[in-house]
């Protein structure tokens, strides 16, 4: 039985006779032995009018539940009973077994008609034009959802998980802080780069200051941060919520009286409303010292100028607009992450897949809104 | 060491850090026999079916299975080695991307060159055999309930035919007649097979249907290994109190 790979006898069978058709089976009938025997078996060396009456084990080796399997298997495709020559009393064993394990062959899956390829692609552009549309409208009412537990926890602050609030905003807002800025100081830098080698062509340089103060501030610093934190914080949202969602915590938490609202969502959206803009205010001002140490470096602005020239050029309107929209893109990445996390199933597949939905919903969020704060400003006239 | 011997454990110390959860360790478990493993909880039982199976290196000692150690194993060994067990964990530990189905093909994907229709078949002879029918071959473990899902690990521990089979606690979290059922059918596997298993278990009733002998573990090793009747005689005041206490009496008398 404990026979390794290379020790195996191969299995094979033999017909014997004429009138009584007699299969001899000899080898290890064993699984990790049966896969030529198998295929030489499903060949179908046997014409269907064939009889076998006696089945001959007595120079069998091992067996196994898989080789008992596949020897039954044989029998039932040729039908009849054929008597049992020196079988020993395992093998018999074995053998009923698995005749009364065998039900009928299940048949064959129906054959899904394959699509045709164009009419295929529209019919699933259609169903995901649909699951979008679905999906931003369950993110609106998830949205409502949020605001109502909020609203509650107006009126009643010892609803509030403090503890919670507090150990987010230091785990999605402070730890944060080196990557932000070491990331916005290089692309402040390079705004700055893009900057110098165009407007040297028109020997404005000095423009760069603009550039990266209206730019940063206005647009860059905010969406910089907001993607970062996407893939950073609202990721690890969706990976908390949805494990404890597979582990039934959330269920424990529902049947004890907790409104998963209140001490799951409520401490991440606050949370990362009040994080978000201060990280952007840390993106705004180490992209700007980006800037200003390229035009110090390479184009001799020096940094006294730059900021005098930052004062005057750059109204402080522009600040405000980035810094207004900073809460939002909180709002709509902590509500993304969370409504992520608990729409997880029971599978570690519906797990990964709800946390890439939740960065890549996250980022188009941030995207969207963006562009209608920037439509929104420029109707202002700001 | 003797042929018939199947898991031969020798000065075994395993530690988490400084904490030691066995110290001079010695078990055998025999060829064809079915051997229980019990103890109060937090003793280490599972961390023993770890160390057996190579999953937690121990401190010292040495493990043997089948004549070979496992723990000096080069990994092509250790992969014929494993081809030789097969283990059912506590939660089922199923794959939960793939079916019960692939889930029991997983084992004769990795360890023979089987055509894929026979596998399929032996796949869903092996969760017939199990106690499921066969559509559950078909659905994803977090669709079966937990006493299907202890009988489609099981089925995967099976899938190669394995000698050695590691249950943890198969019966544990079950309904008193699926466990019965449960017992049952290890039994029958054991004898149809000629199977060595190694059982992990709290419950008694298991204890007193299925096992050959019983080893008791505490205070960091073995404390006794026997048949139940030679437990009951042991004066140590914790097999006392197992053997000894309602459920004990009760599971003793069904069995007897």
């Amino acid at each position: 039985m404990l026979k390794q790979g290379d020790l195996l006898t191969e299995p094979t069978f033999e017909l014997v006779g004429d009138a009584p058709q007699r299969l001899v089976l000899r080898g290890d009938w064993v699984v990790t032995a049966l896969a030529d025997v198998d295929r030489e078996l499903r060949d179908g060396p046997f014409s269907t009018d064939l009889m076998v009456t006696e089945l001959d084990l007595s120079e069998l080796g091992g067996l196994d539940t898989a080789g008992a399997f596949l020897i039954d298997r044989t029998l039932r495709t040729l039908g009849g009973d054929p008597a049992l020559l020196g079988a020993s009393e395992e093998a018999q064993s074995l053998l009923h077994q698995a005749r009364t394990l065998a039900t009928q062959e299940e048949h064959a899956p129906p054959v899904v008609e394959e699509g045709h390829g164009f009419v295929d692609l529209l019919e699933r552009t259609g169903r995901n034009a649909e699951h979008m549309w679905h999906e931003a409208l369950e993110s609106l009412s998830f949205l409502g959802a949020t605001l109502v537990a909020l609203s509650t926890i107006v009126w009643r602050p010892a609803k509030m998980r403090w503890t919670a609030l507090v150990a987010v905003m230091e785990e999605a807002g402070l730890d944060a802080v080196p990557i932000i800025a070491f990331l916005s100081f290089f692309v402040g830098m390079v705004v700055a780069f893009i900057g110098a080698t165009t407007l040297a062509q028109f020997g404005a340089t000095i423009f760069v200051v603009e550039l990266v103060g209206f730019g940063v501030l206005r647009e860059l610093g905010g969406v910089l941060v907001a993607i970062i934190i996407a893939g950073r914080t609202n990721s690890a949202f969706t990976a908390q919520i949805g494990a404890m969602k597979m582990r039934q915590e959330i269920d424990a938490m529902q049947t004890l009286g907790l409104n998963p609202m209140h001490v799951i969502v409520a401490p991440r959206v606050l949370a990362m409303m009040i994080m978000v803009p201060v990280l952007t205010f840390i993106g705004m001002l180490t992209a700007i010292a980006g800037g200003m140490t390229v035009g110090w470096l390479i184009l001799d602005i020096n940094p006294t100028v730059f900021f005098n020239r930052l004062q005057d050029n750059v109204p402080i309107d522009q600040f405000w607009i980035g810094m207004s929209k900073a809460p939002v893109f909180g709002l709509a990445i902590a509500l993304i992450g969370c409504r992520q996390g608990l729409e997880v199933g029971g599978s570690v597949q519906s797990l990964g897949q709800h946390t890439t939905k939740s960065v890549v919903q996250a980022l188009f969020a941030i995207i969207v809104i963006d562009a209608f704060f920037a439509l929104f400003y420029q109707e202002l006239g700001i | 060491m003797s042929p018939d011997i199947a898991i031969q454990v020798r000065g075994l110390k395993t530690a988490y850090g400084t904490h030691v959860v066995h110290e001079h360790l010695d078990l055998d478990v025999k060829r064809g026999e079915v051997m229980g493993i019990i103890g109060p909880s937090g003793c280490g039982k599972s961390v023993l079916l770890r160390a057996i199976t190579g999953l937690k290196e121990p401190s010292a000692g040495e493990v043997h299975v089948f004549g070979q150690d496992v723990i000096h194993l080069q990994s092509e060994d250790i992969s014929a080695l494993q081809r030789l067990w097969g283990i059912m964990f506590q939660d089922g530990a199923l794959f939960s991307n793939l079916t019960v189905r692939e889930n029991v093909m997983v084992p004769m994907k990795e360890h023979t060159d089987l055509a894929l229709p026979l596998m399929k078949q032996l796949a869903d002879q092996k969760i017939r055999m199990s106690g499921l029918e066969t559509w559950a071959g078909r659905k994803y473990p977090s669709d079966l309930s937990g006493g299907m899902r202890k009988r489609a690990a099981l089925a995967r521990a099976m899938a190669l035919d394995p000698p050695l089979l590691f249950l943890d606690e198969p019966t544990a979290g079950l309904d008193p007649i699926t466990a019965a059922g449960f017992d049952q059918l290890i039994r029958d596997l054991q004898s149809s097979l000629g199977l060595t298993v190694f059982l992990v278990t709290h419950d008694v009733d298991t204890l007193a249907v299925t096992c050959d002998r019983i080893a008791v573990l505490g205070e960091k090793k073995v404390l006794a290994v026997g048949t139940m009747d030679e437990l009951r005689k042991e004066p140590h005041p914790w097999i006392q109190d197992y053997f000894g206490g309602p459920r004990g009496r009760g599971a003793i008398m069904g069995a007897g």
